[in-house]
Order: structure tokens, then C-alpha cells, then sequence
């Protein structure tokens, strides 16, 4: 997948099929060979208004379909910080 | 305080005007990413893994109730409600959207805070001791030099572009709390013979993938020929300094590699043939700028006030007065340190709530002043001792009295892998973990002084070279792996940490942490000896042993 921050906010988005950003994992465009992935990258990457710094990153496929964060990286930015936000009030 | 005059608000609020617009023209599609990237890192805006962070800097660690309270409302307003302190005397907000960063911006303007050069290839953030003007025995308040230098080098073309970032810190006493030693320049106030007022100047500290302690260049540079002697030194880096490898472009690289003699003869020369440049400070400038810092009018107060006596029997207060409360040059008087490290936090936040709060003590008990310190910490700087039982109970309900200033939880962490996007290696669950294991307020007080310091990576944000204990975080094969090192420090004997043995998992850290801990109580001459003097006394090859015998 592609996966690049969003330009008025910074938010994590992901590259669809349909040429577009979504913040969720689950609708990015899952690519399985190096030139698909460069095409998707070119793609997203000429959308410079809509977000920032696009890569390509990988992804787990697992049974019945779902998609996972390739590493810890991705995990974090899909899921948020690994710690407790709370701050003593 | 330092009370800003009208052209430093006149730039100030110009800045918000102009990154007004150049968000609007980027956010329009009229500038690329690349053409907005330089300007958004100009104005300590960077982005990191989930959103925008916004850096924004506190000049020598001193600020209001007022500009504090203004953090805590950009934090509610913008942000999810806290910010992060960090160890360069600077706030960053991890959470704020780019369409909203102006009014953040302005917001703060309002109260003469900026984020002008928090990021970028240019001067930051001249840093100095959070003690400064309170400290017994210093030289002289050395914020007052500072703010010289910022106002020389704010927006000063020949130093929007240097080959790399360039980083300044000062102090004026006898124990350097500002980490002079891994900045590009430390300046130490000191007097000559004579007496006069001067600077030890040092050059080429810094750390990230090269860490280098700073050399002294200059025994003494007269006060009045240090903004003309700073200019040569960022002269000739400026024309020597390395721009076709980041990796080997700040001024570190360049003494390491003429030597200091070599780089200081560099730096005469280039002082001489600079002439008169208008650049001397005479009497009249240097007390123009003492005059804009307001000092408190101190009461005359007793050195043991009855408030004190009383509170001597509660055992809380009594464990946190001895660990967090400092003496101050004014009879009567204290220096509090408010622990931002609370067992299982992460270290160096604060929340809106406790920003607010903290601005109210200040304003109650302080003077109405606030300090940031490079550990990570604040510090209230002028309490009247009869004050600290009542001041004390404040900070406790707040969790901002943790009586572990200099301890082994007052663990100094970068932001890593849960925030940032250079990172390898996450920090601070591995620094919460830690303020776990060694919650035990005596047994940490039975440890002593001992300095943890992490990095999440190589670029060292969390000063792990100069830890006691310095645990850096790297990358192997997808899983995150630290490294370990022992005997640093960043004091006035300021060394880089010994690699004690191989990287170990994540999961691993905390053991072996507590491996060395209890090595060193073992080994220690006595219980006054610190850890990083036994360190030094043995080296590291006994805690060596001991810690990795059964690894």
C-alpha cells in the first residue's frame, strides 16, 4: 500500500483504488509487485495538495481478507501511541 | 522576565502574517511541499508519523504565568490537551492541524512567544541555566547574554543558512545545568585576572551519530567581543562547514577533522581581518538589555522560617523538600524543581490542567515566573521558604511533586517511535517501565544521583550518549533492540558513555537496567559514591560482567 500524511491536518492516509485518501487501512489500494507499487506511488505522489510525503509500506494480508500494518511503524501509525496519553491532571 | 520591546513584537507578529499566508498559498496547491517544507521548518513545524508538531521555544527557559497559561490554551484549543518539553528549553505540541497553526501562532504572539528557528539550518534556541539569576555563586545571570545573542542572530541572513543546525548554551556557575559540552558553542561566564567579565568559549560539541565533547577555543573572550567572536567562529564554519553530506556537516565534524588549533588559528584570523564591524557591546547595550529583565523585590525573610520547622516532622514533605528544593541566592528562598517524571508518565508532558495550575502557583508563590530545564523538568525559582509546606501540598494533588529530581526515574526520553518519524526504536514505554521498577522512593534515594537517558535513535534527541546510563534504540531485522551505555555524562566533566555489551530486545531493557543498578550498589566504594564516579573508578568492564555473565 501507499500510504502518506494528510496536508491540512497531518493525518495518516492511505492511497485507494479510487485514487483518493482514506484514513482507514482497510480501504487502501493493496499492491503485490514493485511496479504496481511504483505506479501507485507515482499516482499518489502527483496529488501534492491532498497529502504529504507518500512511501510505500507493507501490509499483512490475513484470512478472509483483512489487512494489517506490515510493521511496527505502520502499527503505530495506524493505531495510534503504543503508551497511555492520559498525563496526571 | 525579560519584557520584549516593539520591534521584537513588530517581528514577532509580522512572522504570524507571512506563515499566514504561506499555509493559505500551500494549502491552496500554490506551493508544493518542497517549496513549503524550508518555510514550515522555519517556523518549528515539522511533521511527524501522525500529525504536524509544532515547536515552539522558550528563550533561556524563562517564561510567565501568562505565557504558560497561553501553552496550556494552545494545548486545550489545537492540540489533545498536553504538550511535551523538551531537552533544548523548547515546547512541542504533537497533535496541531497546519490549517490551524497561524491562529496557534498568533495566540501565542499575543504574549511574545514564537517558534522562530526551533527547527532548521540556522541559530536556535540559545539555551542557559534554568537557575539563571537565583543560582548562589554565579558569575552573573547569564540570560542577559542570551538574549544578546538571539537578537544578534535572529533572522541574521549569514546564519539562515548555515551548512547544519547550530545550537548555543551558557552558563554563569560553578555546575553547568545547561550541557554546555554538547553544544556547538558552550560559553562559560567567568572572570579573568582582572576581573573582568568574560566567556571560556568552546566549540564543536554535539552528539547524534558523531558525538563529540566541545573543546575550549578561547580561555576568555571579553564580554563586550563576544557577539564579534561567535560571528568569526560562524564564519568560518559557514565557509568550511560541510553541505554535501548531512552527516558530516555540523561544526563538529569541521574542528574534528582541522583540530582545534587549526580551527581556532581559522577563527583569529578570521576575527582580525572582520575589524570593527559594529559589532562590540558597550556598557550602554549590555545594560539596555539588563534593563528589560525585572527581578523580584525579595522580602527580607528568616533562613528557617517557623513554617518550615513545623513541616519538618511530615516525612512526605520533609523526602521531597531534600530531593526537589534548591538553595536560592536570597535568604529566605528556594528553587523548586517540579518533577515532570511521575512513575509510569511519560517524561517531560504536562497536561493543559497542570500548565494552568503551575501559572497559578507561580503566581501565588513565584513571582509570577517560571524555568524549563533541559532534564525536562520546571522549576519554580523564586519560593519564600514559608511557602514550600503549602506550595508542596499544591504540587502533590497536581502529581508534579514526584521526589525524584535527579534520580533514577528522573529519566530524560525523546519522543521515539510513538511520535516521531526518525525514530527506530520507541522511548518511552521503555522509560515508563522503568519509573516502574524503581518506584520505590528509597530505594531510588539508596541509588543516588543517576541520569537515564534515552534515544530513540541515532540522531540523540534524548542525549543517551551523556546518560549515566545511555540506552539508545536501533532496528534489527524489524524488531526494536537497544543499545547500552555507561559512564557519560553532560556536566562541567561532561564524557560520552562506554558500550557495555551487545543490544538487547525490548522486552529485555528493564532487566538489565536493573542488572547494572544492582551491579553498581555492589561495587560502589560507598553509599556516597554515584554511580557514575564508580563507573569511572572501575570502568566498565566489572558491571560488564556481572550484568551480561548469565546473558
Amino acid at each position: 500500500m501507499v500510504t502518506a500524511n494528510r496536508t491540512w491536518d497531518g493525518a495518516v492516509v492511505y492511497r485507494t483504488a479510487k485514487q483518493g485518501w482514506s484514513t482507514e487501512l482497510s480501504d487502501s489500494a493493496i499492491v503485490t509487485t514493485s511496479d504496481e507499487a511504483r505506479a501507485l506511488l507515482a499516482e499518489a505522489t502527483a496529488d501534492d495538495v491532498g497529502a504529504v510525503g507518500p512511501y510505500i509500506a507493507p501490509v499483512e494480508l490475513k484470512d478472509g481478507g483483512k489487512v494489517k500494518p506490515g510493521n511496527l511503524r505502520e502499527h503505530i501509525r495506524a493505531k495510534g501511541v503504543t503508551i497511555d496519553l492520559q498525563v496526571p491532571a | 522576565m525579560y519584557a520584549y520591546d516593539e520591534l521584537d513584537r513588530t517581528l514577532i507578529n509580522e512572522r504570524v502574517s507571512e506563515f499566514r499566508d504561506q499555509v493559505t498559498r500551500r494549502l491552496s496547491g500554490e506551493l508544493t511541499e518542497d517549496e513549503f517544507k524550508i518555510l514550515r521548518l522555519q517556523n518549528g513545524v515539522y511533521l511527524q508519523l501522525h500529525a504536524y508538531m509544532f515547536r515552539v521555544a522558550i528563550p533561556y527557559g524563562t517564561l510567565s504565568s501568562k505565557q504558560l497559561r497561553r501553552f496550556a490554551h494552545v494545548a486545550r484549543r489545537y492540540d489533545r490537551g498536553y504538550g511535551h518539553f523538551t531537552t533544548r528549553q523548547n515546547i512541542q505540541f504533537n497533535w496541531i492541524k497546519l490549517a490551524e497553526l497561524p491562529d496557534a501562532l498568533a495566540d501565542l504572539a499575543e504574549v511574545g512567544i514564537h517558534a522562530m528557528q526551533t527547527s532548521g539550518n540556522n541559530m536556535r534556541n540559545v539555551t542557559s541555566d534554568q537557575w539563571a539569576g537565583v543560582a548562589p555563586g554565579e558569575i552573573e545571570d547569564p540570560r542577559i547574554w542570551s538574549e544578546l545573542i538571539r537578537q544578534h542572530t535572529t533572522l541574521h541572513p549569514e546564519f539562515s543558512f548555515l551548512p547544519r543546525k547550530f545550537k548555543i548554551a551558557i552558563t554563569a556557575a560553578e555546575h553547568d545545568r545547561a550541557a554546555i559540552k554538547i553544544h556547538d558553542i558552550g560559553l562559560r561566564l567567568h572572570k579573568n585576572a582582572d576581573g573582568e567579565t568574560g566567556f571560556e568559549v568552546l566549540v564543536g560539541g554535539g552528539l547524534g551519530r558523531t558525538p563529540f565533547i566541545a573543546k575550549t577555543i578561547k580561555p576568555f573572550v571579553s564580554g563586550r567581543d563576544i557577539l564579534s567572536y561567535i560571528e568569526a567562529i560562524l564564519r568560518v564554519y559557514n565557509q568550511y562547514g560541510r553541505r554535501d553530506n548531512i552527516y558530516k556537516a555540523r561544526i563538529k565534524i569541521l574542528v574534528h577533522e582541522l583540530g582545534i588549533e587549526k580551527f581556532a588559528k581559522e577563527v583569529d584570523e578570521e576575527w582580525k581581518a572582520m575589524g570593527d564591524v559594529g559589532l562590540t557591546l558597550d556598557h550602554t547595550a549590555i545594560e539596555e538589555v539588563r534593563s528589560r529583565f525585572s527581578y523580584p523585590a525579595y522580602e527580607k525573610l528568616p533562613h528557617m522560617p517557623d513554617e518550615l520547622k513545623q513541616a519538618a516532622h511530615d516525612k512526605l514533605f520533609e523526602r521531597w523538600r531534600k530531593n526537589s528544593v534548591s538553595a536560592h541566592k536570597v535568604q529566605g528562598y528556594s528553587i523548586v524543581t517540579l518533577s515532570l517524571k511521575p512513575v509510569g508518565g511519560p517524561p517531560g508532558d504536562a497536561s493543559a490542567e497542570q500548565m494552568d495550575a503551575v501559572a497559578d502557583l507561580a503566581d501565588k508563590y513565584s513571582f509570577g515566573e517560571i524555568r524549563v530545564g533541559h532534564e525536562q523538568n520546571l522549576a519554580l525559582p523564586h519560593v519564600a521558604k514559608r511557602d514550600l509546606p503549602a506550595l508542596f501540598k499544591a504540587l502533590d494533588r497536581l502529581g508534579l511533586a514526584t521526589p525524584n529530581v535527579n534520580l533514577v526515574t528522573d529519566i530524560i526520553a525523546c519522543p521515539g517511535l510513538d511520535y516521531c518519524s526518525l525514530a527506530n526504536a520507541r522511548s518511552i514505554p521503555i522509560a515508563q517501565e522503568l519509573t516502574r521498577r524503581f518506584a520505590n522512593h528509597d530505594t531510588a534515594d539508596l541509588i543516588g544521583r543517576l541520569h537515564i537517558n534515552i534515544s530513540g535513535c541515532i540522531n540523540a534527541c534524548g542525549h543517551h550518549h551523556v546518560g549515566h546510563i545511555g540506552i539508545l534504540g536501533v532496528e534489527k531485522n524489524g524488531e526494536e533492540f537497544y543499545q547500552i551505555t555507561i559512564g557519560g555524562r553532560a556536566d562541567e566533566n561532561a564524557q560520552l558513555g562506554t558500550l557495555i555489551g551487545p543490544a538487547v530486545p525490548y522486552a529485555e531493557v528493564a532487566d538489565v537496567i536493573e542488572d547494572i543498578v544492582e551491579a553498581y550498589l555492589a561495587l560502589r566504594d560507598r553509599p556516597e559514591e554515584l554511580f557514575v564516579d564508580t563507573v569511572k573508578r572501575l570502568g566498565v568492564e566489572p558491571i560488564r560482567e556481572r550484568v551480561y555473565a548469565t546473558r
